[in-house]
This record gives structure tokens, sequence and C-alpha cells, in this order.
């Protein structure tokens, strides 16, 4: 017969000091990995949310991103034409020739600045980003130096509320919306007229990129084939999946760093679980015994301190999530050197993220607590009577 | 105190098993708070060399990823207190296949080597650089790895520049910041790429005579070009440097906030086993009452074993870190601060200080309560 798990709850409540201090330190471990694994999760969230499946980004041969990439109005007029390229509303095809440059906005931690993209957009770069809106404000008039600001930035960067003004090209930019779409990278940048934009910095002739929407998603493949397959054109083409994809290794280095840290914590973590462990398993000697007279088996007793101990850790998982929960609502943000510009997003505490914490926490307390346990349950009835 | 040193000792080797659990937990995070306060260290409080003090970036205020006329090279040189200005072009491109990072910058040969003294290249490779203009001197890693000798041949196929430049390597220099790292005449990329692309660069490294004139000579020159189509920022090349880890998030306060945890954790763990070994010994301290030891006495005592094991953990965690930094030196990163990463004295001293304070911290509680138990109630007490 088993040991009722009701014996270690008990135990864990009257040792509750103990039980509290070993909990936190695994906490901590698990809070940790956890709010690593939620910034990338986040940075995640706001790519793949970016990332239409059926767009397609064209940039110059060569160019890994579309801030070093040039991009001609010839070669973006024989290329809308192409088959395979969805209409707008009003019949005009779905391709936004974009350009995107980076400005530099000052934050109070960093005051010498971040790189923010800046974009320069048609009415068709706005119509092809499904579920952007504006929140408040306007979107730009044509021709004017008005900027659009996306949700995440006026609350990172001091100075960009609606009615502020920029200075940037050849002049001061107005900021006259705030616009957002879903949880995307399109939420920390700043849209303004094309045009405009291409006057003030002296690229009238020569943009950035192309952004193009495909009929469906059986065509986006061919597509791309076809475009990277002409010599004329001289441009790479890929997904903008793909695109966003490649850029997820910004977040390389901090989740290398974490995943390193939480592994040394959790070195620590676990020689603490199996102090904690072994000094309960010493000061109940005589309740070892008392369990064996009454019948319970060896294998009763290990399998019932080894319970206990996974009973522990389980709490610390616990607390290490509720711990890391506030981050939620924290805003970050994290640059790159693909685009020399900053993502900014929210950390993402996942069902699954949590989930991982808890089995990474009770995989501590299963290490931890093996070797306690089996020495609770090699001891010899009379011996561990006797032992005080 | 020290006479009691016996004691705090033969106390601290009693339960054998939990001291030892103790030291390694202490000492496994102890490791890594002293990692990451070398590599804080590293960043933050690491003074600049002679030679990186002497020296001023400048780049295009919007951003690296603007240029800037090579005109401003000849004004820049103007400003007194200028000793030298010369191009540094980050060329981005491949080498064979992307995942063969190195960083490549396009330089001027004949100013290169007055304005980076650091890079040791034999005199007779310097001037087959300097002579030809297809050549190229790269760091011994980047021979290492590829296994290239002077003469042989490189080709990059260029990214942010259309251009695909054929080199021979002309020298090979020793210098552990920039072993993997290329430089090249920016003259060839500037004659390869189109009128329109030519003659903008990305980065002015700028030699001055004195350090001291660092903030005086890097306002002269954003000064210059305030009402410029392209302003500049100009800062120290440890400041320039340091942007590039801004990129990476707030670095700063990561580290920070990851030593925090740990810090903590390290409490947690020892007030934990200070705890379990007071408890486990009221009827001792009962019987050191009997023998005439004062409160005070039985303080220090626990306090001290405290500390003595947390010392210890320490002492495990500065052996543990220097194997880790020798380990992180040999990962390929961006930073040459990481590649050249140690255990400095200061942070050696600081990891000690902190293991003796968290030994002290985490035993107060209970070394307190120790000291306060009444003698016939610690005498009475049973386990």
């Amino acid at each position: 017969m088993a040991i009722p798990i009701s014996y270690n709850w008990r135990n864990l409540i009257v040792r509750k000091t103990t039980t509290i201090m070993t909990a936190l330190g695994i906490a901590l471990t698990v809070a940790v990995l956890l709010s690593v694994l939620a910034l990338v999760e986040g940075l995640r969230t706001a790519f793949k949310a970016t990332a239409n499946p059926n767009h397609v980004l064209v940039t110059r041969k060569g160019s890994t991103s579309e801030l070093v990439s040039g991009m001609s109005r010839a070669v973006f007029q024989d290329l809308k034409f192409k088959p395979g390229i969805a209409k707008s509303k009003s019949g005009e095809p779905m391709a936004s020739l974009e350009l995107v440059t980076v400005i530099v906005l000052p934050t109070p931690e960093n005051p010498a600045g971040n790189n923010v993209n800046l974009r320069g957009v048609t009415p068709i770069g706005v119509e092809i980003r499904d579920g952007l809106k504006i929140d408040s404000g306007r979107w730009f008039t044509p021709g004017r130096r008005e900027v659009v600001v996306g949700r995440n930035i006026p609350s990172r960067y001091p100075g960009t509320k609606i009615g502020d003004k920029l200075h940037f090209g050849k002049g001061d930019w107005e900021i006259v919306g705030v616009m957002s779409q879903g949880s995307s990278a399109v939420n920390s940048e700043l849209f303004v007229d094309l045009n405009q934009a291409a006057a003030d910095y002296n690229r009238s002739d020569v943009l950035s990129s192309i952004l193009i929407r495909a009929v469906d998603s059986v065509t986006v493949q061919s597509l791309v084939n076809e475009l990277k397959a002409d010599q004329r054109l001289n441009v790479d083409a890929i997904t903008e999946q793909q695109y966003y994809e490649n850029q997820m290794v910004s977040a390389a280095p901090i989740r290398f760093l974490g995943t390193f840290v939480a592994i040394i914590m959790a070195v620590g973590s676990c020689f603490a679980a199996m102090n904690t462990m072994y000094a309960s398993v010493a000061r109940r000697a005589r309740e070892v015994g008392t369990l064996r007279v009454l019948g319970f088996s060896r294998g009763g007793i290990l399998t019932s301190f080894f319970l206990e101990s996974l009973l522990l850790s389980l709490l610390g998982g616990l607390i290490g999530c509720i711990l890391v929960l506030p981050l939620n609502n924290i805003t970050t943000g994290l640059g790159n050197f693909i685009t020399f510009s900053e993502t900014s997003f929210s950390f993402r505490v996942t069902p699954l993220i949590m989930a991982m914490g808890v089995a990474f926490a009770v995989f501590l307390g299963a290490i931890g607590g093996i070797f306690p346990a089996r020495m609770a349950a090699k001891k010899e009835i009379l011996n561990a009577l006797r032992e005080i | 105190m020290l006479r009691y040193f016996p004691l705090i000792a033969k106390n601290a080797m009693r339960n054998r098993r939990r001291s030892i659990l103790t030291i390694c937990s202490v000492g496994a995070s102890l490791c890594l708070l002293g990692v990451l306060m070398a590599i804080y260290h590293a960043f933050f409080f690491t003074p600049p060399t002679p030679e990186q003090a002497r020296r001023l970036v400048t780049r295009n205020r919007i951003s690296l990823a603007n240029a800037m006329p090579v005109a401003y090279r000849d004004k820049i040189a103007t400003i007194s207190g200028v000793r030298g200005v010369m191009v540094m072009q980050w060329f981005g491109g491949v080498y064979k296949e992307p995942k063969n990072m190195f960083a490549r910058f396009g330089v001027e040969p004949d100013r290169f080597f007055n304005i980076m003294p650091e890079i040791n290249v034999p005199p007779d490779q310097q001037k087959a650089f300097i002579a030809d203009r297809t050549g190229c001197i790269i760091g011994k890693d980047i021979a290492t790895k590829f296994n290239l000798k002077v003469g042989d041949r490189m080709t990059l196929v260029g990214d942010i520049f259309p251009v695909t430049l054929d080199f021979t390597v002309r020298g090979i220099f020793d210098f552990t910041e920039a072993n993997d790292v290329m430089y090249f005449n920016v003259q060839y990329l500037f004659e390869s790429l189109s009128a329109k692309r030519r003659d903008s660069v990305g980065t002015f490294t700028i030699l001055m005579d004195s350090p001291d004139d660092a903030g005086r000579i890097a306002n002269a020159i954003d000064d210059m070009f305030h009402n410029a189509p392209d302003q500049t920022r100009t800062e120290s090349e440890k400041a320039f440097q340091l942007g590039f880890i801004s990129m990476m998030g707030n670095v700063k306060m990561f580290l920070l906030s990851i030593c925090a945890a740990v810090t903590f954790t390290i409490i947690l763990v020892s007030a934990n086993t200070m705890a379990m070994s007071v408890r486990e010994r009221i009827r001792e301290v009962g019987v050191l009452k009997t023998l005439g030891f004062t409160q005070g006495e039985i303080l220090g005592i626990v306090l001290g074993e405290a500390a003595f094991l947390s010392f210890i953990g320490g002492l495990l965690g500065y052996s543990l870190a220097v194997l880790l930094t020798l380990v992180i030196r040999q990962a390929p990163a961006f930073f040459a601060e990481l590649k050249t990463l140690t255990i400095v004295p200061p942070v050696a001293a600081a990891l000690l200080a902190i293991a003796v304070f968290i030994g002290l911290v985490s035993s107060i509680i209970p070394a307190w309560n120790a000291s306060r138990t009444n003698i016939i109630d610690s005498l009475r007490y049973s386990g």
C-alpha cells in the first residue's frame, strides 16, 4: 500500500519556513528561465503577426534587409504587372513600393537614442497590411511632413505623442496619428508619405523594397521563384514569413545567455533541494522506522519521499510562474543587426512557457529528491527507530 | 574571535554532506555571479586602452546604416588637435558561405597603421598592403579557420554593396580583440561601385593628439556639419562600441536583474542550511552557554560558521568562473570585450566579499535566535 500523499503535504506544511525557502530558490531559477523564454516568445509573436503568408518581400539582389536594399521605380513598374499578384478593391495590383530608413529616438534609459524604422508608404501600403488601423488621430496627408506612429512608440519614447514634432530628413514632421496592427512589428514603426520621405532623403528614384501580395497561398512560391529568376529585374524575393523568421536571430544572444544562466542556477537549486530533503529525511528517521513497522515497504517509502520532493519543486515552479506573470504587461525593445532598428514588443508568458517552467522545476525536484529518498528507503528499521 | 576558528571549522564539518551540498550550491550560483560581474565590468567599467582613448568615431547622426560624403574626411582633418582621419567602411558580404561570419572593413592602408597602431603587421607586409590596391590583411583567427596564408586569394560577395571583390592576403596580424577582422583598401570598393554610390562612407576613425581633447573635438566635428544634409555624431571609440551592445536591448538592466536574482537565491539557500544546522544544535548551544560562553560569542560562532561555508563556496565559485571565462573566450562573439574576458582582481575580491556578506546576512536570524535561547529550554529541547 502506498503512503498517502497527504502525509507529504502535511510534512511540507509543518516545516513551512524550510519549504518556502527551498521553493523560492527553485521559483527564482524558474523565473529567470521563463522571463527569457517570454521575451523570445514576445519577439516571435510580433514577427509572426507581421508576416502574412501570402506576402512576398522584394529587395535588391544580395541585400539582407529592407534597410540596405535599393529598388528603382523602373523595376517597380515592370514588376507590379507580373501574373499572380492580387488586385486591390480598386483594381490596382497589390504591390507596395516602400522606402525604409531608420531614425533615432531617445529613450529614458538610452539618451543617445535607439533606431526606429521609418517607412514611407503609398495608400496601397496601408491597404496591403490587413488589420492595420488608426487607433487615434488620422492618417498622414500625402505631400505633407506628417507621421503616424505605431502603438508601442508613444509609451516607449518620450516626445512622440500626437501633436509632437520630430526632426528628421529636411524638416520637422508632425505626429498626426497612432496606428496598430494586432501585435505586429508595425506597432514599433513610423509611417510617412512615400514621396515626401523620398524627397527628404534625396532618394526620389531609388527606394527600398516592394511588398506584394500573391493571389493565394499556392501562387506564393511560384511568384518568389519567378521574381528571383528574372535576370532583368535583378531582385531577391522572399516570403514575408521567411524574412521575419530570419530576424529571430537577434534574440539568439539573449536566449543563449538566459539558458546558460538558468542551467547554472538550476545546478545550484538542485543542490539546495537535495539539502532540504536530506535534512527532512534525517529528522524523520524515527517516522520512517515507524512507517516500516506499520508495514509500508521500502518502495513505498522511496516513492513517498520522492513525491515529497516533486511536490516541493512543483510548488517552486508554480511560484516561479506567478513571479513572471506581471511581465506580460511589460513592453521592451530589441534591436538587431539585420535591420539596424529596434522592434518593441511585449513579453508573452504563454501557458506553454509556464508548463515548461513547471516541468523544469519538477525535473530539478526529481534529481534533488532521488538520493535522499533512497537513503530513507535503505534505513534499517531498528537503527531508524533508535535515531533521535 | 580567531581562537574559535577551530570550533567553527569543526562545526561546519559536522554534517559533511550538508556542508558540501551547501558549498556546491553556493559555489554554482557564485560562479554565475562572477561571470556576470566580469561581463558587466568588461562592458561598462573597463577604461579604454591608451590607443582607444585617442580615437573618435564619426558616423551619420541618423544611424549607422546611413552614409556620409567621403569629403568630410578632409574637413575633419582641419580641426586643431586632429592628427589623422581615416575612412572606415563596414562591408557586410559573404565569404564562401553566409555562416562564415567575421567583420570586414574597408580602410585607407596608408593611414591605417598610424591610426590603429595595435594592429601589428611586419613592415614588409605593411608595405605590401599599402602598395596593393586589392590587398587585405586578416586576423590570426581567420587565417587559421580558413587556412589562409600571405599571398592567398579571398573573394567576398557583397550584400549592402552589389559587388564581388577579389582580394590577396597581404598580411596576418595577431591582436586578440581583432583576430576575426579583415581590413582591405576602401578605394578598391569605391572603384567597383557605380558613380552614384561611390564616395559615401559609414564611419570615420579619428586620431587625436591627446585624449583630453575628446569632448572638444567631438563637438567641433558635429558643429561643423550641423547644417549639412548629413549631420554627424562623433563619440569615443569605446562609446561607439557600447552603442552596439545597447542594440541588443537593455543589457545593463538584464545583467543586473539576473545578478540580483542569483544573489537572492544564494541567500535563501544559505539561510535555509544555517537554520537547519542551528536547529539541530540547540542543545549544544545550551551546553556552551552552561560552560560560560556569552550571547555575543555564540552569535559570532554561528555567524562565523555561515561566513566560513559561503567563503569556501565563493572560492569554488571563483575557480568555476575562471574556467567558464576560458570557455566564453573561445566562443564566437561580436564583442571584443568577451574575447578577453577575465575575472579581474576587483571582480574576484567583490565576489568573495559578496560570499562572506551572503553568509552573514543569511545566518543572522538563526544566529540571533540561538544566542538568545534560554539555557534550561535549550537543554530540554529534543531535535
